[in-house]
This record gives structure tokens, C-alpha cells and sequence, in this order.
């Protein structure tokens, strides 16, 4: 019964924020005033590659991530048009762009009409950036680990816990992949006894990819465990290196 | 009546419950005896591995040919891996045994190292001869302790699980045959590793990980919240908390989190004890709706680091992740890329707030360099690419190849079908040390994140 109201208000708050970037940008048409780069996900690059598209410069397709297919074919469009080749989307860029499309409609229609078309509610990004060397089912698995690990900790301890991974995919004493170091038998209790399957939640999956993306917080520990409920007396003769919430973090 | 009824019905719940019992009974034995069976067949691989190890190693020992030698490394170098799968899928996490697989890890390296050089043109080196004598002999003892293990484990009919029982309960001291093999096993192992491992296996340790290259003085702990100051906004509700590294770390840190009180947001950093460089900074605080481009974000980011002391940064990789943007800077001189020296950004897009600083890379390999200068030409390196690839962007960089050595080499950065590609070419040799294949953004499944 609550949710229901909740829900209904969302769609109407969703509703209401869709269409400011379409309100607020008359000089350039549909495109909103920021300067797209490399690594951009959103609108703007949905009609960035949309326009490409339509001039022939980008045959990939939309998914509204700026990845490099889209940052090459911004360049040819920049140097075949005499604009600075420098795979930014900027004001002139723009304004050229969408002087070169103009018979290029999508962007204005979906924006008069949203729910016209079928094709309107898919003008969100289709995809996603990943770190390299992660898939989205590699750090799904990670954060499943994380999450029954450490889901009470700070969010620094799950980003730890989650660096402690793959610092072990380094070591050379560790299996060498994530999947093996997560199912190593005996290495984490949460793979023992069960806990890995609860579904996460979005803070774990964000500590993974910070861990990914370089963020460790234990100086390259390679072991941690909870001095409350360590049933080992092995662990305690590893050299500790700091403790982030109820973890002792060590080498 | 009742009573009969009663009897009647209390009988058929035993029958039902003697019925259920024995099936989970069943069951429990079914997935025991699979998980059995699993470390069974893990451990009986490896021992297999290890004889096929010991056996590969002798015979290229005895190879005098070098078209042979390559493969024969390359053999060994496959055996390792696999070898060092099979021991990670052992039960043995809480026992020291890590020692093993570092020797496994030794072997693989020193096997690739060698087997991916042009041995035409570059030989085994006495040393290196030495290396590999030494490591079979290694091999050697270990296999037989495996042996022994073996043996044991199929005479008496052992099982796994009573190890993995035992290490659970941490009754490790009592009598287990299978773990006092393995500890033999390991320290036949460690036994070797200081005279064992000759010079070529030494400097496969790559990179300052200790920061010793850090020039300075060490700072006090009030000092390292000073510098903190910078990265956080400390107001006065915030309780600033400085804590020492722990006895294990190999190098001095200082870690400083600090803790709105009202808010209860909490933000931290490493900051190292000589001359108090950021190692890592975190601030975790909800971020709302994106107000600002990811350029925007990119050019605070700049600005930033500019602000807290790095010098001659240029963006690489710019990713936005929902509401947050990733950055990867790296240190440019004089045109060249130093890629090791690299330093991680963290951008909220909501208000262009610097949330997150990682600068461990970036400590660990800066350093005054003497960039030589390139002794082929650009054209030269240009046709060692393959032909197929379309170049768009060409300069100079410093990379880490794969022996973990810093080389000056030509970027290519070029397209061949619908895939980019960066390529690094050697400045001096000519010899292509990097090929990499760009990612491209992953195509969302419904309900996977």
C-alpha cells in the first residue's frame, strides 16, 4: 500500500526532469551546454551519436555512452568540417553539428512528444562504462562477496575488503582470477557458509569499482579478519597493518 | 477411538519423519561426497602436474636446440599455471602454504620470461641455467613429498573434508596426515628460497613498493591533518582522528579520518610518514543528480591536483559512472607519457566536489628520469605496426613491458574494424611490447546491477 504513492510520484518526478535539458538549451536545439568528452554517459551523447549517425561519420550504435567508436567518428566529423581536432564535443563542435544535421529530427520529436513513440522511454544510455578487464558479471560477483562479507562496515571497509580481492589476484601465493579467489575453499566465510548469494546493494557495487579503479585503503594487505569472531589463532600471527571498522587488515 | 486415531496418526508422522530423514540423510551424503570428490580430484591433478613439472623442466634442462627450448618453456609455463590452479582449489587457505605457490608463481615467470625472448638472439645465461637447475631440483623435492602425501591419502583412504573439519575447528595440532604433508611439503619449499632464486628471479619484483624513492622528512601527526585539511573541508563539528600504521606495513602511513558528527559522513585518507604524500583519499557522501559535464568535472579534478602539489598532469581516461567521474592522469615531460606515474580522480558530479584521490601508483614508480631519445624514427616504429591497423594518434610514452621494465616507446593509437587499438613500439629495439584492445562500453542486461 505505500509504495504505490511512492512509486506514482517518482514516475511524475521522473516526467518533470526528463525533458529540462530539452527546456534549457535553445541556441544549440537539443543539446544541453556542457562540453561531452570522452567516458560521458547520458542524453547528450545519445544525440551526439544520433546526429553522428545521420551524417555517416558513426555506424556503431547509439547506447549513449561516449566510447571510442563515437570518439573517432566526433574527430573525422571535426576534421572533414575544419574544426581543432580534438575529440571534444564544445560549443562549436555543437553548433556546426547540428547545423550539418539539420534534417536530423529524433532528439526534437521525443522531446514534443514523449510518449508518442514507442521508441521514447529507450532515449536512456543502453549502456555502461566498466573498468577495463571487468565485465558487469565480474564485479556483480565481487560485490556478492563484498556485501556478505562486509555489509555492516563503513563504506572504506567494503572498498577494503573488496582491494584485499584483488590484491590477491596479484599476489602470486593466490589464485589468479577473481572468480577463483572468491571460491578458493576456506579463504572467505561468507563463501562457506552461504552468505554470498544475498542480492547486494548499490554501496557494494560502488566500493568494488572504486577498488577497481585503483582506491585500496589497506597498503596491500592480503588478509583481514574480525579480532571478535576469528576462530583461528593463525591469523593472528600475520603482521597488521591498520584496522578500518571491525576489520584487521594484514599481510 | 481417539486414542487408535491418535496412535494411528503419531505412527504414520514417525514413518513420514524416519522416511524424510533418511532421504536428507542421503542428500547430505550425495553433496558431501561431490565436495569430496572435487578436492580429490584437485589434489590428485596436482601431484599429476607437479611429475609432468619435475619431468618438463629435466628435459629442458638437457635441450641444447633453441627452436626446441621456446616450447618446452612455454610448456612449463602452462604446466605452472595450472598446477597453481589446482592448489588454490585446495583447502588449505588457513595453513601457511603460500610459499608453494610463490615457487610455482617463480617457475611461471622465470618460464615465460625466457620463452618469450628471441633465444636466437639472446641466449640463456650461465645464471640463468643455474636458475632452472635449481628450480628443478625444488620441483623435484617437492614432487616427492607430494608423493608421499599421496600415497598416504590412498592408502588410509583420507578425506578432505575431515582437513577441512579440522582447519575449521582449528584443531590443527592433532594428527592429520594430509596437513602434515603439506607443511613438509612447505618447508622443503622455504628451505630453498633464499639460495635458490638467482638474479633473474629477484628483480621481477616490480615498482617502489615500499616508496622508498620518497625524498623528505617524516611528518608528525598533526602535520598529516594538516594536510588532510586539504583534501576534506574540516569544520568544527568534524571529530579528525590520526592513527599510526600497524606493525606489519612496510612502509610508515598515517591514516586520518575525519567525522561529521552531525551528519555522521565520514571521510579518510593515507598519507605517508616521509615528507606526507596522499597515498589515498576517500570522502563516501551521498551525491545527488549530475549538475555538472564530466569536463567540467575533468578541469576541477586538474585544478585540484595542481592545487596539492602534482606537476605536469594530462588526463587519460575519463569515465563517468552514474553520478561520479573517474579520472586517470598521468605525469607528461617533455612530450612523453609517463604511464606508470599515474594518478586516479574522483569527481561528484553534482557540485564538482573532489571525492576520492589514489595516488599509490604515482608514488611508487615517480622519479627523476633521464629520458634517453628514441634511436629509430617514428616511420621506422610506424611500419612495425601491423598494416591492418588504421593510425590516428602517434607520440612518445614510458611504459611498463612485460619483463616489468620502464621502456621509451612510440604509441600508436589506430582502429582496425570496429576495434581501437593502443600500440606500443619500442624506441630503441623496434620490438612491439604492448598491444592492447580498447574496451568498449558494456551493453546493460536487464537487472544484472
Amino acid at each position: 500500500m505505500l509504495k504505490k504513492p511512492i512509486l506514482i510520484n517518482l514516475l511524475i518526478l521522473s516526467l518533470l526532469i526528463t525533458p529540462i535539458p530539452f527546456v534549457k538549451t535553445n541556441q544549440v536545439q537539443a543539446f544541453s551546454g556542457q562540453v561531452i568528452q570522452h567516458g560521458a554517459v547520458g542524453t547528450d551523447v545519445i544525440e551526439l551519436q544520433e546526429r553522428l549517425k545521420h551524417l555517416g561519420f558513426f555506424t556503431g550504435t547509439v547506447d549513449g555512452v561516449f566510447g571510442w567508436r563515437t570518439y573517432w567518428a566526433l574527430r573525422n566529423f571535426q576534421y572533414e568540417f575544419g574544426l581543432p581536432i580534438d575529440g571534444m564535443a564544445g560549443p562549436n563542435t555543437k553548433a556546426k553539428l547540428v547545423k550539418a544535421s539539420k534534417n536530423y529530427k529524433a532528439g526534437n520529436n521525443s522531446a514534443a512528444k514523449p510518449n508518442a513513440k514507442p521508441q521514447a522511454p529507450a532515449k536512456k544510455p543502453t549502456a555502461a562504462n566498466t573498468p577495463a578487464g571487468f565485465s558487469q558479471n565480474d564485479i556483480r560477483l565481487m560485490a556478492n562477496a563484498v556485501h556478505g562479507e562486509s555489509r555492516g562496515e563503513p563504506y572504506i571497509g567494503q572498498v577494503a575488503v573488496a582491494a584485499v580481492i584483488l590484491n590477491r589476484v596479484q599476489s602470486a601465493s593466490f589464485p589468479n582470477t577473481v572468480s577463483g579467489v572468491i571460491f578458493e575453499p576456506g579463504a572467505f566465510t561468507a563463501v562457506a557458509d552461504g552468505q554470498i548469494w544475498l542480492t547486494p546493494n548499490e554501496t557494494s557495487k560502488k566500493a568494488v569499482i572504486d577498488a577497481i579503479n585503483g582506491w585500496d585503503p589497506t597498503g596491500e594487505a592480503l588478509y583481514y579478519f574480525n579480532p571478535a569472531t576469528a576462530t583461528s589463532g593463525w591469523i593472528w600471527g600475520r603482521p597488521q597493518i591498520k584496522k578500518i571498522g571491525q576489520h584487521i587488515f594484514c599481510k | 477411538m481417539i486414542r487408535g486415531i491418535l496412535i494411528g496418526v503419531l505412527a504414520i508422522a514417525i514413518a513420514g519423519t524416519a522416511y524424510w530423514g533418511y532421504q536428507e540423510h542421503q542428500e547430505k551424503n550425495a553433496v558431501l561426497l561431490n565436495a569430496e570428490n572435487n578436492y580429490q580430484r584437485a589434489f590428485h591433478n596436482l601431484t599429476y602436474r607437479m611429475d609432468l613439472l619435475n619431468d618438463k623442466i629435466g628435459t629442458t634442462l638437457a635441450m641444447n636446440s633453441r627452436s626446441s627450448l621456446s616450447p618446452s618453456l612455454i610448456e612449463v609455463w602452462r604446466l605452472t599455471s595450472q598446477a597453481h590452479s589446482d592448489v588454490g582449489q585446495l583447502p588449505l587457505t588457513l595453513l601457511p602454504f603460500n610459499k608453494t605457490e610463490e615457487f610455482l608463481a617463480n617457475i611461471g615467470n622465470f618460464s615465460y620470461r625466457t620463452a618469450a625472448r628471441d633465444l636466437d638472439k639472446e641466449p640463456l645465461s650461465e645464471q640463468e641455467y643455474e636458475t632452472l637447475k635449481s628450480l628443478y631440483k625444488q620441483s623435484g623435492q617437492i614432487q616427492s613429498e607430494l608423493r608421499k602425501v599421496q600415497h598416504m591419502v590412498l592408502k588410509n583412504n583420507l578425506r578432505w573434508m575431515d582437513v577441512e573439519l579440522a582447519l575449521a575447528s582449528g584443531k590443527e595440532n592433532t594428527d592429520n596426515t594430509i596437513i602434515d604433508g603439506f607443511k613438509t611439503v612447505e618447508k622443503t619449499v622455504s628451505g630453498y628460497e633464499e639460495t635458490a632464486q638467482g638474479l633473474t628471479l629477484t628483480n621481477l619484483q616490480k615498482k617502489d613498493e615500499n616508496y622508498k624513492k620518497i625524498k623528505g622528512k617524516s611528518i608528525t601527526k598533526q602535520e598529516a591533518a594538516d594536510i588532510a585539511k586539504k583534501y576534506m573541508k574540516i569544520d568544527d563539528n568534524a571529530d579528525v582522528k590520526v592513527t599510526k600504521n600497524g606493525k606489519g606495513s612496510d612502509y610508515g602511513f598515517y591514516s586520518v579520518s575525519v567525522r561529521n558528527n552531525q551528519t555522521g559522513q565520514e571521510a579518510s585518507m593515507d598519507i605517508t610518514k616521509k615528507a606526507g604524500h596522499p597515498i589515498w583519499f576517500m570522502n563516501n557522501r551521498p551525491i545527488d543528480k549530475q549538475a555538472i559535464s564530466l569536463n567540467d568535472a575533468n578541469n576541477k579534478a586538474l585544478a585540484f591536483l595542481k592545487e596539492t602539489g602534482f606537476k605536469d598532469l594530462e588526463t587519460f581516461e575519463s569515465f563517468q559512472y552514474d553520478n561520479v567521474g573517474v579520472f586517470n592522469f598521468v605525469t607528461t615531460t617533455n612530450g612523453v607519457r609517463i604511464y606508470p606515474e599515474s594518478v586516479k580522480v574522483k569527481v561528484a558530479l553534482d557540485n564538482g566536489d573532489i571525492v576520492g584521490v589514489s595516488a599509490e601508483d604515482y608514488l611508487k614508480s615517480f622519479q627523476t628520469r633521464n629520458l634517453d631519445k628514441p634511436t629509430i624514427t617514428l616511420e621506422d616504429a610506424r611500419k612495425k605496426v601491423n598494416p591492418n591497423l588504421k593510425v590516428m594518434e602517434d607520440r612518445l610514452a614510458v611504459v611498463i613491458n612485460d619483463l616489468n621494465e620502464e621502456v621509451l616507446c612510440y604509441e600508436f593509437l589506430g582502429t582496425m574494424g570496429e576495434d581501437t587499438y593502443r600500440i606500443f613500439i619500442n624506441a630503441k629495439t623496434g620490438m612491439e611490447e604492448k598491444v592492447d584492445k580498447l574496451k568498449n562500453a558494456e551493453n546493460m542486461y536487464e537487472g544484472v546491477l
